[in-house]
């Protein structure tokens, strides 16, 4: 971590600051008007009010909290002193830094790579305060520190806003020292309490859903009924019916129709009356049995690219040659994300010829980008609202911006007069979404003696990156790495172990998924693992343990989670009629261990008793919200293996709302134990990697309980059924 | 066509087409927009709200369905005391997540709490099925209900 923020960045905002807040364009100074922006990422108000401005969106995962939690540190005031802002689009101030350029949030990367910035951000803002009140006391800077929004030193003590003018004229520090690990207050404290919870609980959140701009319309899309169809023409004689209605108009790119009316039942209403023609002619016509036969017959084929850069004929002579073989075939079907709130964000025009785009934004980019070539303005004259986002797990961030360009194309062909709110409904997030690839692996295991002599791994499906923006970025010879994260470059030391990667044609728009790749080779690595244990007669824990006995941080941050999950779960001591399965697996560089304990039987039901989680993602910022984190990434990745996915026929999306699509419920997992390692590395992310072990803790729990490996998804579908 | 209710305990009148959900009512005309729309289809609660004192899922709910009746809001639940505790205990025990299924969530347990002032935890997973929460904060949930209930009896 030796990212720093550089020293113009804050001489330019300071110098800013002054001019924004302190003079008006007529030159005059307002009266009260005395707030400061001192740095880009903090604003001190002059009764002492501290915001932080914070660069990354909340869909839940707490950034709000986290990044406003380090600016207090340093600052030196408490949690409550502290309130926080979503910044606007402008990635030469707010880009995602582990991104490049590019402001936006996934990846679980918001408190990484911020984990700097906004300390250095908090401690630039304090060093000013404290020279402005040694200015004005006449006293040695030194001797001065602030404490919950005061600050106190030489004998005299007075709140921070009474320097904010004055320090909002300095230049900022080019390097303030940090406040030492052993003096944290807040970092690290399990009592800091979320900033959004009491909105979120007395209806006052404002998510883009909830905007009401004046005069606005809403409009709906009516979408072809598969992939790639086309308007070919359309009759909307009968949507005058609808009281509300004002009109509808085929979208510039063809690919759906804008039901354009004054409130958002109206639309819908107007929408089922709408009677549009198709061009079918390059539409999906594929069914998901044909897509799954795809795969599965890529997977009977050598691989195309060798991801391990192993010796793969070395490798399958040393499974051949192996004492035991386990072999096994998976399968995982596509996914929805289905967020709570479906999609939606509000285009209007603003005076100076720009627009501004209200949005639960997560990739605050893409649609400024966009939005500028659909608009043909300047960057500049595009702004970007961002607002609280009703959950994504990562759907609010596509390549091709998708329902932000949708929206930008419902108003450009208005008199942009007015605003335009779009909204999708259930049934077209779960129809016209963009889903976790589906995707296939086999494996063949040998073991000698008890050890793994060779692992031989194909990965065949869907890739999310190829064809999008992202391809040259994301794509290395050929190789897309988000389809085989998590399997030859985990902490695992597996001797001859070789994994290749088959891509397979696209029938929908593929995305990530909370944990991308890992949603798949986590389940895949983590059974395999229980499969050979079993087969070498050793414990699941000790025989994983094997394979992460190396000096290496990664092998030992990884079998730490792993035998401490296996003590506070009392693993192996289940009581009468429970069974445990274990997993563990590092993604976005945070090590998760998980134990799930089942009682039942999947004919009969099984029931999730619990599930305990050791998770260690190096310095615990928010342990609250991390263990929040956990609970809710196994909740998700659970809830899916359990009963979901998206199946087409003849190219359509056969599910349509939540009954076909069934979330997890409250009863589904009957409790969650969050244990957090304690750490000096540097943050590392928590939204997705209470995921990836979760699924293949339950499959390898469901294996000891009664033999059955469910090795293709979801387990209904396979016959194992749940209380 | 014009219907009476009362909302929030304040009488009011709204002109709405017959067939229209509660939900859009409440949200598009009444701006009250702590009701959230998560399905349409009554199967995830996040439009939860209590008519006559009921949980009731205002999406799959007739406007003319309503005439004369109490409709109630997470706005208003500040001011019930069951309402205050579930919301203190939602607060304390940071439930929410992205938070918009929350509401519903809450106006569902103060529905059990009202009915069912010592729930167990087969009465709480009954009792809030119907409520989804994609991002899984049911471990919490179920906690709150069960700290709502104390500070209640307290």
């Amino acid at each position: 971590m030796t990212m720093k923020v550089s020293r113009r960045g804050f001489l330019a905002s300071a110098s800013a600051a002054v001019l924004v807040l302190g003079v008006r364009p007529d030159g005059a100074l307002a009266a009260g008007e005395t707030d400061a922006m001192l740095n880009p990422f903090v604003k001190v108000a002059s009764d002492g009010q501290v915001t932080g401005i914070v660069k990354h969106f909340e869909k839940g995962q707490g950034p709000a909290t986290g990044l406003s939690t380090l600016i207090a540190e340093e600052l030196g005031v408490s949690i409550e002193q502290i309130t926080y802002e979503f910044a606007p689009s402008n990635p030469e101030i707010y880009a995602n830094t582990f991104f490049g350029g590019f402001q936006g949030t996934g990846g679980s990367t918001a408190m990484a790579n911020s984990f700097m910035q906004y300390r250095q951000a908090g401690a630039a803002a304090r060093e000013l305060l404290i020279k402005a009140a040694a200015d004005a006391w006449g006293v040695d800077a030194s001797g001065l520190k602030i404490v919950e929004g005061i600050v106190t030193g030489g004998g005299k003590t007075a709140p921070i806003g009474d320097f904010v003018a004055a320090a909002s004229t300095m230049e900022a520090p080019a390097d303030p020292p940090l406040t030492p690990p052993s003096e944290w207050r807040l970092i690290g404290n399990p009592d800091v309490r979320r900033l959004d919870s009491p909105i979120k609980t007395n209806g006052k959140a404002m998510f883009a859903m909830d905007l009401h701009l004046p005069n606005q319309m809403v409009a709906v899309i009516s979408r072809a009924p598969s992939r790639g169809g086309l308007v070919a023409g359309f009759d909307d004689s009968a949507c005058s019916e609808v009281k509300g209605f004002i009109r509808a108009a085929t979208l510039p790119n063809k690919a759906g129709v804008a039901v354009y009316a004054e409130d958002t039942w109206a639309a819908f209403q107007a929408r089922d009356l709408l009677s549009v023609d198709w061009d079918m002619s390059a539409a999906e016509t594929r069914s998901s049995d044909e897509i799954k036969s795809e795969i599965m017959a890529a997977l009977d084929e050598a691989p195309t690219y060798n991801v391990s850069k192993t010796d793969h004929a070395a490798t399958k002579s040393a499974v051949d040659g192996a004492e035991t073989v386990v072999e096994q075939t998976f399968y995982f079907p596509l996914l929805a994300h289905a967020p709570m709130e479906p999609l939606n964000c509000t285009i209007e025009a603003n005076a100076d010829g720009g627009v501004t785009l209200h949005d639960g934004c997560q990739a605050p980019t893409g649609p400024h980008m966009a939005l500028s070539q659909i608009f043909e303005l300047p960057m500049e004259k595009v702004r970007i609202n961002t607002m609280l986002a009703g959950g994504s797990f990562g759907r609010r961030a596509t390549p091709d911006a998708d329902y932000q360009v949708e929206a930008a194309l419902a108003f450009v062909i208005t008199d942009r007069k007015r605003p335009v709110k779009l909204v999708w409904s259930r049934e077209d997030d779960m129809r016209s979404g963009y889903y976790r690839p589906a995707v296939g692996h086999r494996v063949r295991v040998g073991l000698t003696g008890g050890k793994i002599v060779g692992w031989d791994h194909h990965v065949a499906g869907q890739s999310i990156m190829k064809g999008t923006a992202f391809e040259a970025m994301a794509v290395r010879d050929g190789i897309d790495h988000s389809s085989v994260e998590g399997t030859a470059d985990g902490p695992y030391q597996i001797p001859g172990m070789f994994v290749g990667l088959t891509d397979t044609p696209k029938a929908t728009s593929t995305l990530w998924w909370r944990s991308v790749g890992h949603t798949h080779t986590a389940y895949v690595m983590e059974v395999m693992m229980d499969q050979a244990a079993k087969a070498a007669s050793a414990d699941p824990v000790e025989f994983r343990l094997a394979y992460l006995s190396g000096e290496g941080d990664d092998q030992k941050r990884k079998a730490n989670v792993l035998r401490l999950v296996a003590e506070k779960a009392n693993w192996g001591n289940a009581p009468e009629g429970r069974y445990q399965g274990v997993a563990v697996h590092k993604s976005f560089g945070t090590y998760v261990a998980e134990i799930a304990e089942i009682s039942g039987n999947p004919d009969d039901g099984i029931v999730i008793e619990n599930v305990t989680c050791v998770v260690d993602c190096g310095i615990p910022v928010n342990p609250d919200v991390i263990k929040a984190q956990m609970e809710g990434g196994i909740g998700y990745g659970i809830g899916h293996v359990m009963r979901d996915q998206i199946t087409l026929a003849g190219g359509e999306v056969e599910q349509y709302n939540f009954p076909d699509y069934e979330p997890l419920r409250i009863s589904d997992i009957r409790g969650i134990d969050v244990h957090i390692v304690k750490s000096e590395a540097a943050p590392s992310g928590v939204g997705e990697p209470g995921t990836p072990p979760s699924a293949p803790a339950l499959a390898n729990a469901i294996a000891a309980a009664s033999g059955v490996m469910v090795a293709s998804l979801p387990m209904e579908e396979e016959g194992v059924y749940f209380a | 066509m014009a219907i009476s209710l009362k909302l929030n305990g304040n009488p009011t009148t709204v002109e709405a087409e017959p067939g229209t959900p509660l939900l859009w009512v409440i949200r598009d005309e009444l701006k009250l927009t702590g009701t959230k729309f998560g399905c349409g289809v009554a199967s995830c609660g996040a439009c939860t709200v209590h008519v006559d004192g009921e949980p009731t899922r205002s999406c799959q709910t007739y406007i003319e369905d309503v005439e004369g009746a109490e409709i109630t809001t997470i706005e208003a639940m500040e001011d019930t005391k069951v309402g205050a505790a579930v919301q203190q205990a939602w607060v304390e025990m940071d439930v929410v997540q992205c938070g918009y299924c929350q509401s519903g969530q809450i106006m569902s347990a103060v529905g059990l709490l009202t009915e069912n002032p010592k729930p167990s935890v087969d009465d709480i997973h009954d009792y809030m099925h119907g409520n989804a929460c994609r991002c899984a904060t049911y471990q919490r949930i179920r906690a709150a209900i069960q700290r709502a209930s104390d500070i209640l009896e307290a």
